[in-house]
């Protein structure tokens, strides 16, 4: 039998342990200094804008409409039309992606067909948005005779952020433990009332993250709505869904491609708005999620 | 009159009959060519070395081997007289009729009291749901520890509490045969105990299936067992002959413990 010296923790280090240390420490410095690069460029572009655009943020610039004039210009129509936009997209992507993502993970059966549609889902989502404006052109506005009407234009935003909603609901779904299933097949549930009542409250969070980061996404587009019809200079708030509309990237994209240096101030609170807009949205996104993990 | 290896059943006839019953996950045969009376209102016991095939068997009881995408089941199941894997039987009554507590405790992320409601409500059996709840919770031995906190989150609960729960929630559904895997594999002795309290009264209404590496929890409880080698049934009799007078000698080696 040998006998064993006793070492106190914290004396007996070696090469091993002091390079596997050092490894650790300079990995936490090298992650820090990533994700200071991605804030620091937030805030040199937060600060730039705010300089510009907060002496013009005002409600006035809330109440009026687009006009040749800066100092009487504001965003009414843009941020009517963006929300408008926004939440008809919602409203049309998200229970077909849902759905879409529950057949897929759910009911699908696990078969080549299947493989092809999944390939296809994940292409889709890489598509420039440019494509899917010349789609909801020929589609939306020629072919069914929608105009260029909000309802285009979320129709075509919906086919953009679909993919993106399918394949994050895709991933929540499958994140939610098999054993959970199993369980409540067990006791005798059907199909339907396993999904129902447990796979989707507990991969909710998860897809309305996904939700969210999709339509924050769509908020920002520009190119596909040009194309179906959103214009510039729009002096009315939509009505309804066969309106005409603008929405608040565009508004800004006019107004910075003017000269004059009042308008790129006005362009400046325009982002201020539209930055406050994704804000709401990520906010509401957290508030239901939280909710949602609150009810386990 | 029905009888299992020369014993008289009293007229009971098997609760369930497996006859040439395998299990394929892909190209491992993992149980092979099983036959197995479980008579009705009896504890029977199904022993043997881990990855033997005992959950494996034991899940073709309420076709939950279904659920295995790589699963294949050959053979048949008799219930009632019907076989479970014939075409035409809905897996949902099977599993409704035919309960089952898992190896590891597995409660839904909600409340206590939904969890074990949650059975009935999905079958539609929400009656005086608060009495099963508490009749359930009373038979799983777990009423006394959670009566003052139905509406806490299931996950708070310690491992033992959760499989307890996990037990509750079966019997809340109140199926004609319960099958478990290991029940007591996470609880202390005296849980343990409580459920084989349990297991007992509950024999009087149900016929029992039960997993377990417990020899002597085996010989406690056990009116028939069952001994599985390799996925192979290798012995299967009253559990005393199994335990003091086996015909095989690879059971007397593993009830023994001498198995290596
Ligand atoms: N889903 C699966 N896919 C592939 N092989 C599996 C699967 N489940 C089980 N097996 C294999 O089948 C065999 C039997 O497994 P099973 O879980 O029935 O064993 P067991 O007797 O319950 O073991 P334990 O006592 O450890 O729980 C094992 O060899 C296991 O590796
Ligand atoms: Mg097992």
């Amino acid at each position: 039998m040998s006998e064993r010296t006793p070492v106190p923790i914290g004396t007996a280090e070696s090469a091993f342990d002091r390079r596997r240390r050092l490894f650790g420490v300079m990995f936490a410095w090298l992650c820090g200094a990533a994700t200071l690069v991605g804030v620091a460029a937030l805030v040199v572009l937060l600060v730039d804008v705010l300089i510009d655009g907060l002496p013009r943020l005002d409600v006035q610039l809330l109440t009026s409409f687009a006009s040749r004039f800066p100092e009487r210009a504001g965003v009414r129509a843009a941020l009517a039309g963006s929300i408008w936009l926004l939440v008809l997209t919602a409203v049309i992507s998200f229970p077909v992606s849902v759905a879409a993502a529950i057949y897929l993970e759910e009911y699908a059966p696990k078969g080549w067909i299947t493989k092809v549609i999944q390939t296809n889902i994940a292409n889709l989502a890489g598509v420039p948005s440019i494509v899917y404006g010349i789609l909801g052109l020929a589609l939306f506005v020629r072919a069914m005779g929608l105009d260029r009407s909000i309802l285009s234009g979320a129709l075509t935003l919906s086919l953009l952020v679909m993919p993106v909603i399918i394949m994050a609901s895709q991933e929540a779904i499958r994140a939610v433990p098999p054993t959970i299933r199993e369980a409540a097949y067990g006791l005798g549930a059907t199909r339907w009332q396993v999904v129902s009542y447990q796979v989707l409250p507990m991969a909710f969070p998860g897809i309305l993250t996904g939700t969210i980061l999709a339509l924050s996404r769509a908020v920002g587009e520009t190119a596909p709505l040009i194309l179906v019809g959103a214009v510039g200079f729009v002096a009315f708030t939509p009505r309804g869904i066969m309106d005409q509309f603008t929405v608040l990237p565009l508004q800004i994209y006019s107004w910075i491609s003017r000269p004059q240096d009042e308008f790129r101030e006005l362009a400046a609170a325009g982002i201020i708005v539209l930055l406050l807009l994704l804000l709401t949205m990520n906010a509401a996104a957290i508030i239901l999620r939280n909710r949602a993990l609150a009810r386990r | 009159m029905a009888t299992v290896y020369g014993i008289d059943l009293g007229g009971r006839g098997p609760a369930l009959q497996a006859r040439g019953l395998s299990v394929y996950y892909g190209e491992k045969h993992a149980v092979q060519n099983v036959d197995l009376e479980i008579p009705a209102n009896q504890v029977v016991a199904l022993i043997g070395p881990s990855g033997c095939g005992k959950s494996t068997l034991l899940r073709c009881f309420n076709r939950m081997n279904d659920l295995v995408k790589t699963a294949r089941v050959d053979g048949t199941v008799d219930f009632h007289g019907q076989n479970l894997y014939a075409s035409g039987i809905d897996p949902v009554e099977v599993r409704r009729r035919i309960g089952m507590v898992f190896q590891k405790p597995n409660p839904f992320p909600k409340s206590i009291y939904d969890n074990v409601a949650f059975g009935p409500r999905m079958n539609g059996l929400d009656g005086d749901l608060d009495a099963t709840v508490e009749e359930s919770l009373r038979r799983a031995a777990l009423w006394d520890e959670v009566s003052d906190r139905l509406d806490d989150s299931a996950y708070a609960l310690s491992g033992g509490q959760q499989q307890r729960l996990c037990i509750a929630r079966t019997l809340a559904v109140k199926p004609e045969i319960v099958l478990m895997d290991e029940p007591a594999s996470a609880l202390d002795p005296i849980a343990t105990q409580r459920i084989e309290e349990l297991i007992y009264e509950l024999k009087r209404d149900y016929t029992i299936v039960i997993v377990t590496h417990n020899m002597q929890q085996a010989a406690r409880i056990s009116d028939y067992t069952a001994f599985l080698y390799m996925g192979q049934l290798i012995e299967y009799g009253p559990t005393e002959t199994i335990f003091t007078n086996p015909r095989e000698k690879r059971t007397e080696d593993y009830v023994t413990g001498r198995f290596g």
